[in-house]
């Protein structure tokens, strides 16, 4: 078998999180009952026009940056015409020759070494309603409230070449999106999709392979399998010596394969032309200035400042800079506290995983970072156990209470007092008199089965090391 | 209109008699001229009105008939756009001239008649049938505002609004003898007009005079948040006392009476040329030489954006459908062919064309590098006069059934008018003179953009020393 190398370009759309739609003043929200976020604007109602919602341009300014892009100046809206009953004026309303941004960048890790992946272009545009196809009914619905929702459209030059590279800057590409608080990159509510472009190519020739465009891939998970499918049937196409065709294809997550959806002859001819109910948007320096002054750092930035501020280690960085509200819980921990490998070791841990089960956001858990310091410091400080603390934070985390209100009411504090522990002991010496004898007898190795049995006496609230100090006097006298 | 407003406060007729008998001479009309008559709407506003005006205000169009052309759209009451995939349609929403004439307690009377969707000449492409024009039933008052303009020159409403996209205000204007005006594109809202070709399209203000039509030019001129394409700025109320015209000069193109004018249009033309003259303009040369390119760029531009504006009658939210029994496609199929009739058809199919993927460098983008040079042309020749005067038309108005098969000739009768659109300047049509067969003839004044006042100002001028504008059909 010869060698072959993949190239994948990716378009994303992302939603963006403007209150109000493109080009009307209909809530964008998402998720609410059918067709009640319409208005003749955005259903294409006879002579309505459309008015450009100006956040639009900032939004796709601030990743424009973030990316590295040029900005263009005279931004025009053009026209993108097909028909189909979602689409309510029969075209979409687009950038075609004028995008808002070009020739752009992002850097991806990819097997610990950085690449440099094209950002082609960025442009904004509406979104289309929804159409609902229930298999029972003879007819299908349709859903507006999605029309004219404002997206950003981010195609990257053909500069991926594996399924991990292109989920590696799918992941990159929503952290920023994220962190420019932009989108809310949810795959599965379809706030960010992804399409990609696919060719197969025998390894170093000059010559690109037929390419095929997928859609329908709504997970990173999807976006993976569905990749990996295509650069399976495409070599096996090539190496039995057939020919790859140019077509549209859909990912059937179910039968985890991709199915035709139409063929190069049956492709669009969208007709695009300047949208003439639109009047070019001039971006000038200041309005660029303006978006640059509020750019927040970004992922990539803030993992290599946590390496070096911090030093921690690539992945603990990577891991607490998922989102900003988690970076921030982090560096407010450390600022309180200090010590950022062991309140990076409780966050990627405990907190992520108290997060996870309840499939919440870190803005969303009640435990603040001072409160999150307080428990570490009484485990610091023995008050409770390694394994107590983890308790106590998940009970945190349900109730909102802080540490020593839950190690108080629960009695979960650990027994350092020596005359407590002394009974204890003597106890726990009474009843195994075989034991007892063979430690004075030299089995010193029998010092962790006293302290077992202590911590079990105390129901795991004897504090260990206290507990083990004093059986080691009380044996040895 | 102002004659109305008079008559209103010498209390001879109360606005609710006035409208009640233009209620009935609209219903007993064979003009053909209304696609809807806003009969028990129009009684109640016009006694609200008649109240305002008893209780001393005085806004000249407090309960003033007006009749909109049926693509503007009107809550509550049909807009139809004189198309069968339409014909049931009912806005849920005023179009911003259509509120500012509500505000001003105007009393929209009815919707006027127009070729469907406004692409014509004659009313004849309209699906309830042709308007006929009131000098003589057995001619065209033009189009595509042909019911707006035979509306008016009827007396059925003292003005009315038209849409002027490459001559509709001012061509039916010209054959129905009275005063269209076409503003600066921007200027008046086109929130409410359902699009032919956005880039062209302007509301015009057509009445008898042209004083009325600078009456109602000012009620529905303004910035409007609501259309990109409005210009935010405040403009001042014409003078309706006319400006003076000494030392006004005068641009006189000889393209504009070349080949294909008509020996009497010409004369009537060159007359009221002389009037201007007389009045202490100055008459200079002028040249546009690529306005003979207006007809071929405007007919691939203007189908290029209609073909695009009318994707959304598709059967799927509202107007008429057809078919759907097999599958999506068919319904397409079906509601489009019989929604739409002929000549909206071959709009559709020729701005189809032109905006295909390898036609679009050829046609589109050639015809809009050349429309830059129509308007390189009109803001050289305006360094050089104020006013650009010449014939609306060439020819008077044609029989009913004249070049019903022959649309080209129709659209080469545009050259006048559409220069005008493509170079989004304003321009009017006035009466100045009747032709061999007794029909109106229109003068039309262009001028550099944001000029309007000054054209309804020469205009108003011109009607103080004619009597063309008096003559009734």
């Amino acid at each position: 078998m010869r060698d072959y190398e993949t190239v994948i370009g990716l378009e994303v759309h992302a939603q963006l999180l403007t209150n109000a739609k493109i080009f009307c003043s209909c809530s964008a929200a998402f998720g609410l009952n059918p067709n009640t976020n319409t208005c003749p604007v955005c259903l294409g109602m006879p002579g309505v026009l459309p008015v450009l919602n100006g956040k639009i341009v900032d939004f796709g300014i601030r990743l424009g940056l973030a990316l590295g892009c040029t900005i263009e100046k005279r931004n025009v809206f053009a026209r993108k015409n097909y028909f189909y009953p979602d689409l309510p004026k029969g075209y979409q309303i687009t950038q075609y020759e004028n995008p808002l941004c070009t020739d752009g960048r992002l850097d991806i890790e990819v097997n610990g070494a950085t690449k440099r992946i094209g950002i082609r272009r960025i442009h904004m545009e509406e979104d289309a309603g929804k159409s609902v196809h229930d298999e029972s009914e003879p007819y299908s619905s349709i859903d507006f409230n999605r029309a004219g929702v404002p997206l950003l459209e981010i195609v990257t030059e053909p500069d991926l070449s594996s399924t991990q590279e292109a989920v590696s800057y799918l992941r990159e590409l929503r952290r920023i999106l994220m962190y420019l608080d932009i989108c809310d990159g949810s795959m599965e509510e379809g706030s960010l999709r992804c399409d990609a472009n696919l060719s197969v190519k025998e390894k170093g020739s000059g010559r690109l392979g037929t390419r095929t465009e997928l859609k329908n891939m709504n997970s990173f998970k999807n976006v993976q399998k569905a990749l990996e499918y295509e650069v399976e049937r495409q070599t096996r196409l090539i190496e039995s010596g057939s020919a790859v065709e140019q077509e549209t294809l859909l990912w059937n997550a179910l039968l985890g394969k991709t199915q035709s959806m139409r063929s190069k002859e049956e492709s669009h001819d969208y007709r695009y032309f300047p949208d003439p109910d639109l009047i070019p948007v001039i971006v000038d320096d200041a309005w660029v200035e303006r978006i640059a002054d509020t750019l927040p750092e970004l992922p990539a930035a803030k993992r290599r400042r946590f390496i070096e501020q911090y030093g921690l280690p690539a992945y603990d960085a990577d891991q607490l800079t998922q989102t900003r509200a988690l970076a921030d819980y982090f560096e407010q921990c450390v600022s309180l506290y200090g010590t950022p490998k062991e309140v990076s070791n409780w966050i990627m841990t405990e907190v992520i995983r108290v997060l996870n089960e309840k499939n919440r956001d870190i803005t969303e858990l009640p435990v603040t970072p001072p409160m999150l310091v307080e428990l570490l410091g009484l485990l610091k400080k023995g008050t409770v156990s390694g394994l107590m603390a983890k308790e106590v934070f998940t009970e945190m985390a349900d109730t909102g209470r802080n540490a020593p209100a839950i190690i108080k009411s629960s009695g979960l504090e650990q027994v350092s007092d020596e005359d407590a522990l002394a009974v204890l002991i003597k106890d726990v010496m009474a009843a195994h008199p075989k034991e007892t004898a063979q430690y004075r007898a030299g089995k010193t190795q029998l010092l962790g089965f006293f302290v077992g049995e202590v911590m079990k006496a105390s129901k795991g609230k004897a504090n260990p090391k206290v507990a083990g100090n004093m059986i080691k006097e009380m044996l040895e006298t | 209109m102002l004659d109305t407003a008079r008559i209103y406060r010498k209390a001879d007729i109360t606005p609710v008699r006035h409208v009640g008998n233009l209620l009935d001479r609209i219903r007993k009309s064979s003009l053909n001229a209304f696609v809807s008559v806003n009969g028990p709407g129009a009684l109640e506003q016009a006694e609200l009105s008649g109240k305002a005006i008893e209780q001393g205000r005085e806004d000249l169009l407090l309960g003033i008939p007006l009749a909109v052309k049926d693509n503007i759209c009107t809550r509550g009451i049909n807009t139809t756009c004189s198309s069968e995939i339409l014909k049931d349609f009912v806005p849920t929403y005023d179009a911003h001239v259509v509120e500012r004439l509500k505000a001003r307690g105007a009393v929209i009377i009815g919707k006027t008649n127009l070729d469907e969707f406004a692409m014509g000449s004659t009313t004849n492409t309209s699906n309830i049938g042709p308007t006929k024009n009131p000098w003589d039933q057995t001619k065209t008052p033009g189009g595509s505002s042909g019911g707006s303009a035979a509306a008016v020159a009827a007396g059925l409403c003292s003005g009315a609004l038209g849409s002027d996209t490459g001559g509709s205000v001012r061509q039916p204007a010209s054959f129905c003898g009275i005063t269209g005006l076409k503003p600066t594109y921007g200027t008046v809202s086109r929130y409410g007009l359902v699009a032919f070709a956005s880039s062209l399209d302007q509301i015009g203000p057509m009445a008898r005079s042209a004083r009325d039509t600078a009456v109602l030019f000012d009620a529905v001129k303004g910035h409007d948040g609501r259309d990109s394409t409005s210009v935010p700025q405040e403009y001042d109320a014409t003078s309706l006392d006319g400006i003076d015209l000494k030392g006004l000069r005068l641009g006189v193109p000889d393209i504009f009476f070349s080949e294909g004018l008509a020996h009497d249009v010409e004369r009537s033309v060159r007359y009221a040329v002389s009037v201007f003259q007389e009045l202490g303009a100055a008459i200079v040369p002028v040249d546009l030489p690529r306005i003979r390119y207006g007809v071929a760029v405007y007919y691939l531009i203007a189908p290029a954006e209609a073909s695009s504006n009318l994707a959304r009658y598709d059967g799927v939210r509202y107007g008429v459908r057809h078919g759907g029994e097999k599958d999506l496609f068919e319904m397409y199929c079906e509601t489009r062919a019989k929604g739409f009739g002929r000549e909206v058809k071959r709009r559709i199919m020729l701005g189809t064309y032109a905006l295909s993927a390898g036609y679009y460098d050829a046609y589109y983008r050639k015809a809009s590098q050349v429309r830059t040079l129509i308007i390189e042309d009109f803001r050289k020749a305006f360094e050089v006069c104020d006013i650009i005067a010449g014939p609306t038309v060439p020819v008077t108005a044609w029989g009913l059934n004249d070049m019903v098969d022959d649309p080209l000739s129709i659209y080469l009768l545009d050259i006048y008018t559409i220069p005008a659109n493509l170079a989004g300047i304003p321009a009017l049509s006035i009466p100045c003179g009747f032709g061999d067969n007794g029909m109106p003839i229109g003068l039309q004044l262009m001028a550099p953009a944001f000029m309007d006042h000054i054209i309804l100002g020469a205009a108003i001028t011109f009607q103080d020393h004619t009597k063309f504008h008096e003559v009734r059909p």
